[in-house]
């Protein structure tokens, strides 16, 4: 296997074959001529140079730096940096510099690695394309015409685009992945709470877990690696210790019981992108996995029950923005005046369709309708997951019903955007890990993504699984034709 | 079915909200949320008697730490960021004498 451009850049700056002052200034100098990507906020060269350089001496004095020592690193804009301005692309808080930095910030310091900059994305993490950012859209380096997806598009663009070799991001719905599918890189949203959530701004925090994006797999099981742990500082984050990737990884899929999910190998899915699935499938049976179907009505329904548990969750975290301590603040005469002005002339559409929404979901008379019953939902789509494991390992489905689609195809109809959700919102509501491997392209030539879902705390199968997609891959292409014959490895029994 | 959701809904959950809503978007926002509320219809088929709810992915407990002063965040960098201060305080508009 070849190495990531992280794992590359890291091994060369500790043996100091290169300097990391070289490998920031080739990320810096990426970035300026990427700039039409419209994939950052804010770029912190001279921050970033200076650290780099730091680096540098610290390798000259024989320390070791860390496994990310000197790999550039972009953050999305809603995890805080210490006087670096943190936007979550909105305008409510353009301008503010948070006092402190995130968990994951001090993780990639201590690592080695090199933050350059924050990245675009849908205001306060709510939408599929990036298109919801206040400071405009960012463009898919596959295609400049068509979305980067969302919510992490930024983070997304910088990683496809080569502006940077690895992202932080967050994914509350899927907004690590579906992005990742949709520029051809690897996304991963880990096991809930194992991450620290501390200093990543709350959209939905019973959902909302920061990951890593990656041109490889190895790439984003080594940035997993360095943020992956427990944090007093979160009380959601579990105490268990992180495994060991690395075996994992070199291993092979002989025997893994991989499920693909048919409720999303069907009706809502294009042709293109069941086709790449159907590959991956027949793949990984090649390589001797024992590949069957498996139903979990939940991972469908659950998007209903996700779009009311979400907006309950964020009409609450975000009532924080009122004008009185950080950020925007409009003027008025009373206080509540101040409070509206400033939220309604702050907040985009798109927030504030999802704070009345979730708003309404909480509200007298209403609540045992929606919210209770999205809370029960979220069982049933636990009881689904459970069931399915008892005979999986791992389960296989498409990552975006799509590929990559145009500005404003989607815009105009929230509901259309939401369903580009289906396919990842179940591991948000069940709390388990998923990732999104590049698989090909499909219409237009456009990447697809593969998703590979995970019991809790499963990443070291869940990682195993991706990187056997990754190397199987060359042996389907190029079938994009070809690859509908391996459909009907995916009708065969449960093992 | 726009009757899931009220115009008159929408304009008291803009309130609870704290936002405001010009007519237009009161129309817009009304149909958009009632397509959402629509689609969320599909869990009315399923039996859900007896379900219990899930809030949360795992067991949260309250997490406490020893009562020891521990470095907090510096007042001075935290009121920076406020949009106005007076005499190490948050400064806010007036509040009495506001309609609820």
């Amino acid at each position: 296997m070849t190495a990531g451009p992280a794992e590359a850049i890291a091994a060369a700056v500790r043996a100091g074959e290169r300097s990391a002052a070289s490998a920031v200034q080739e990320s810096l100098a990426a970035i300026a001529a990427g700039g039409e990507l419209g994939a950052f906020n804010a770029v912190t060269a001279e921050a970033a140079l200076a650290r780099a350089e730091a680096i540098d001496s610290a390798v000259a004095a024989g320390e070791d730096p860390g496994p990310l020592a000197g790999v550039p690193v972009a953050l999305k804009d809603n995890i805080c940096t210490r006087g670096t301005p943190t936007t979550c692309s909105s305008r409510i808080l353009e301008g503010w510099e948070p006092p402190y930095d995130a968990t994951v910030v001090d993780l990639l310091n201590a690592a080695g690695a090199v933050v350059v900059g924050k990245t675009n994305m849908d205001e306060f993490a709510m939408g599929s394309s990036t298109e919801n950012s206040a400071f405009g859209p960012t463009r898919n380096p596959h295609d400049p015409g068509r979305v980067p997806g969302g919510s992490s598009g930024g983070s997304a663009a910088a990683v496809a685009g080569g502006l940077t070799p690895l992202a932080l991001a967050s994914d509350t719905g899927g907004s690590i992945r579906q992005p990742a599918a949709l520029c051809g890189i690897v996304g991963m949203k880990p096991t809930y709470g194992r991450v620290s959530r501390y200093g990543l701004v709350a959209f939905a925090s019973s959902l909302d877990q920061i990951g890593p994006m990656a041109r490889t797999v190895a790439d984003a099981a080594l940035l997993y690696s360095v943020i992956a742990g427990h944090d007093p500082r979160d009380s959601t984050s579990i105490p268990e210790p992180v495994g060991d990737l690395n075996g994992p990884l070199d291993g092979d899929v002989d025997g893994l019981r991989v499920g693909v999910v048919s409720e999303l190998c069907g009706e809502g899915i294009d042709g293109d992108v069941l086709a790449r699935l159907e590959a991956a499938a027949g793949a990984l049976a090649s390589a001797g996995a024992e590949v069957g179907e498996v139903s979990v009505p939940a991972a469908v329904f659950g998007l209903s029950a996700y779009f009311l548990i979400a907006p309950a969750e964020a009409s609450s975290n975000l009532a924080r923005y009122d004008g009185v301590r950080y950020g925007l603040r409009v003027p008025a005469p009373g206080a509540t005046d101040m409070n509206v002005a400033t939220r309604t002339a702050g907040f985009g559409d798109e927030v504030k369709r999802r704070i009345m929404l979730g708003t309404f979901a909480l509200s007298a008379g209403y609540y045992d309708a929606y919210y209770g019953k999205a809370l029960k939902v979220r069982t049933l789509v636990v009881r689904d997951f459970a069931a399915a494991y008892e005979r999986f390992d791992v389960l296989l489905a498409p990552t975006s019903p799509t590929v990559a689609f145009r500005f404003g195809e989607r815009t105009a109809n929230p509901l259309a955007m939401y369903l580009s959700d289906v396919c990842t919102v179940a591991s948000n509501l069940a709390g388990h890990p998923a990732i999104s491997v590049p698989f090909g392209s499909g219409a237009d030539g456009l990447p697809v993504g593969v998703q590979v879902m995970a019991p809790a705390l499963g990443e070291d199968v869940m990682f195993r699984a991706a990187a056997a997609l990754e190397r199987l891959l060359p042996e389907t292409q190029p079938a994009t034709a070809g690859a509908r014959s391996a459909g009907a490895v995916t009708k065969e029994t449960a093992p | 079915m726009a009757d899931r959701i009220s115009r008159h809904d929408v304009a008291h959950v803009a309130w609870l909200a704290r936002l405001e809503l010009g007519d237009e978007e009161l129309a817009r926002f009304t149909t958009q949320l009632a397509d959402v509320l629509d689609h969320a219809a599909d869990v009315e088929a399923l039996n859900l008697d007896g379900v219990p709810a899930t809030s949360h992915p795992y067991p949260v407990g309250n997490v406490l730490r020893d009562d020891v002063p521990e470095p907090s965040l510096n007042r001075a960098e935290v009121l920076a960021q406020a949009p106005e201060t007076e005499a190490g305080q948050f400064r806010v508009p007036p509040v009495r004498g506001e309609a609820p």
